[in-house]
């Protein structure tokens, strides 16, 4: 068992495909949730604001750069995330399919080392 | 893993499966055999094609394989014509709200008191939970067939008993309530102080005893006992961490490092004591209520000890055991001195209410160490060693028996 985040990756489409039935999303996010809850599963969720309205600290220099707006050129935006507590890296990935999100939209499927591991990240 | 995981879809949809199930065709026992029919023909077909709804397909086949079943009965007795006939087609997954009680209902009926506490825990991780044979076997440490042979008789008990697949009526519901924490708990202390094998803390079993907590305490949220007990768990397996040194040997309360407790389990946990806390707690909620202290506090001296002989006493009135009593006993060690602490050990040893536990020598060793007592002290403890079962907690009470010398 271990904890996975679902992490909500929106396109400018799927955002505002989303933002355009925001009653529909908030419903079936909110039945998402509680069918989480049920299971055993539900640790957290969090929705970002527009990315647009951030700030991105860059330390690419000797002294950390601040500018406004969304982080980089990436396409698919870090949108929000659930926290799930589940038995296994397939269960993690068959919650994921049933995150209410519109099309083009991804969901990216990322462990939570727990307190008693180094995390391994990635070069 | 581009394929559909049939383990991963049924540990989601078990409950709700077998629940829907037992509803349809009132028959616990057949419900959990076709449900099980159904896993084992996805295991094969989906290997070769997965389907679009991977939960339908397992309800819809395991809804099927009931059919036949009640169809191989009719043909044997005629009297079962009537349920054959009954409509087919109906979607019983339709309400949710009838589904939430089906699945508290599944809770009931596997943990029915007519089981013995074996096949309870059984039952409920393998049709609650949806776990297999194997990883029930794994999780208790005993045999597969041993595992098989306890879900079959459960399930054969409850036929026989004639056990209703309804919620308990109200004025049973609250001791019915308990006798499913319990099993829940059992589960729970299985993971968190294993009582055989070699390893001191599994925390893939007590994860399962905490989602079904999570569970219950989802659709039985105004029973303050639910939540206390989730809150114990969580409360308790915040430490996991900290527990176990890397070579698996035990590290005592007092030298954990508190840095490696796991935040967030605590928040979770004291969020669901605040639940269980309004009308007055209960033993699970005073239990919480200890581990609430130990999880607040900076190190074992900063610990509000008084508070927890309070919440000791207050647990020896609801729930007397001597298990209690000998907490009590450390915790008095804690805020008054061993000497007092000695004198409630002393008392249980006379009225022989612990016999053959490692617990009660353990206990009386450390306050005998404290007193300068050594050559007692030392007895003590390498009595408890032979009296304890975990090879893990046997090697940190010889050491300690040994460094009395």
């Amino acid at each position: 068992m271990s904890k996975y985040m679902l992490i909500m990756r929106g396109t400018d489409e799927s955002n505002a495909a989303m933002m355009a039935n925001i009653e529909e999303l908030m419903t079936t996010t909110g039945q998402f949730i509680e069918d989480l809850v049920k299971a055993g599963v539900y640790v957290g969720a969090e929705g970002l604001d527009d990315a647009r309205k951030g700030v991105v600290v860059d330390f690419g220099g000797e002294v950390p750069v601040v500018t406004d707006g969304p982080y980089g050129e990436t396409k698919e935006l870090f949108g929000g995330f659930f926290l799930v507590d589940v038995s296994s890296k397939e269960e993690a990935v068959e919650w994921a399919k049933r995150v209410p999100v519109a099309r083009g939209a991804k969901i990216e499927v990322r462990r939570v080392p727990g307190e008693d591991e180094v995390p391994e990240i990635g070069a | 893993m581009g394929a559909v995981d049939v383990e991963a879809v049924w540990r989601i949809e078990s409950a709700r499966i077998v629940a829907a199930l037992t509803r349809f065709t009132g028959d616990f026992g057949l419900a959990e055999d076709a449900a099980q029919e159904a896993v084992a023909e996805a295991l094969v077909s989906w290997a070769v094609e997965a389907p679009t709804n991977p939960a339908g397909w397992l309800m819809a086949t395991a809804r099927r394989r009931a059919i036949d079943a009640i169809r191989r009965r009719v043909a044997l007795q005629d009297r079962y014509a009537l349920i054959a006939a009954a409509p087919i087609e109906e979607d019983v997954e339709a309400d949710p709200d009838r589904i939430d009680d089906d699945v508290l209902a599944l809770m009931f009926i596997s943990c029915h008191p007519v089981l013995s506490p074996e096949a309870r825990v059984a039952l409920t991780l393998r049709v609650v939970a949806g776990l297999s044979s194997e990883e029930i076997a794994r999780a208790f440490l005993v045999s597969v067939p041993t595992v098989q042979a306890r879900i079959t008789r459960g399930k054969k008990t409850i036929a026989a008993a004639g056990v209703p697949f309804e919620l308990p009526p109200v004025g049973e519901r609250r001791q019915r309530l308990g006798g499913v924490l319990s099993v829940i708990y059992v589960i729970f202390t299985e993971g968190s102080t294993a009582t055989s094998g070699d390893r001191l803390v599994r925390p893939e079993v007590a994860y399962e005893a905490i989602r079904l907590a999570r569970t219950l305490a989802a659709l039985q949220p105004a029973e303050p006992e639910v939540h206390g007990l989730l809150a114990l768990c969580e409360l308790t397996a915040a430490r996991f961490p900290a527990r176990t040194a890397p070579d698996g040997s035990p590290v005592l309360l007092e030298d954990q490092d508190r840095r490696r407790w796991d935040l967030s389990a605590i928040r979770r946990g004291l969020d669901s004591l605040a639940k269980a806390s309004p009308r007055g707690l209960g033993p699970y909620g005073l239990q919480a209520a200890i581990a609430a202290v130990h999880a607040s506090a900076p190190s074992v001296e900063a610990t509000d000890w008084d508070r927890i002989v309070v919440l000791y006493e207050a647990l020896g009135r609801v729930a007397p055991s001597p298990v209690v009593e000998l907490n009590r006993a450390v915790a008095v060690a804690m805020a008054t001195g061993p000497a007092q602490a000695l004198a409630i050990v002393d008392e249980l040893i006379a009225t022989d209410r612990l016999p053959g536990s490692h617990l009660l020598p353990t206990v009386r060793g450390e306050l005998l160490t404290r007193l300068d007592r050594r050559p007692e002290a030392r007895a003590e403890l390498e009595l408890a060693a032979r009296l304890c079962a975990n090879e893990r907690e046997r090697s940190v009470l010889l050491r300690k028996a040994a460094a009395l010398d």
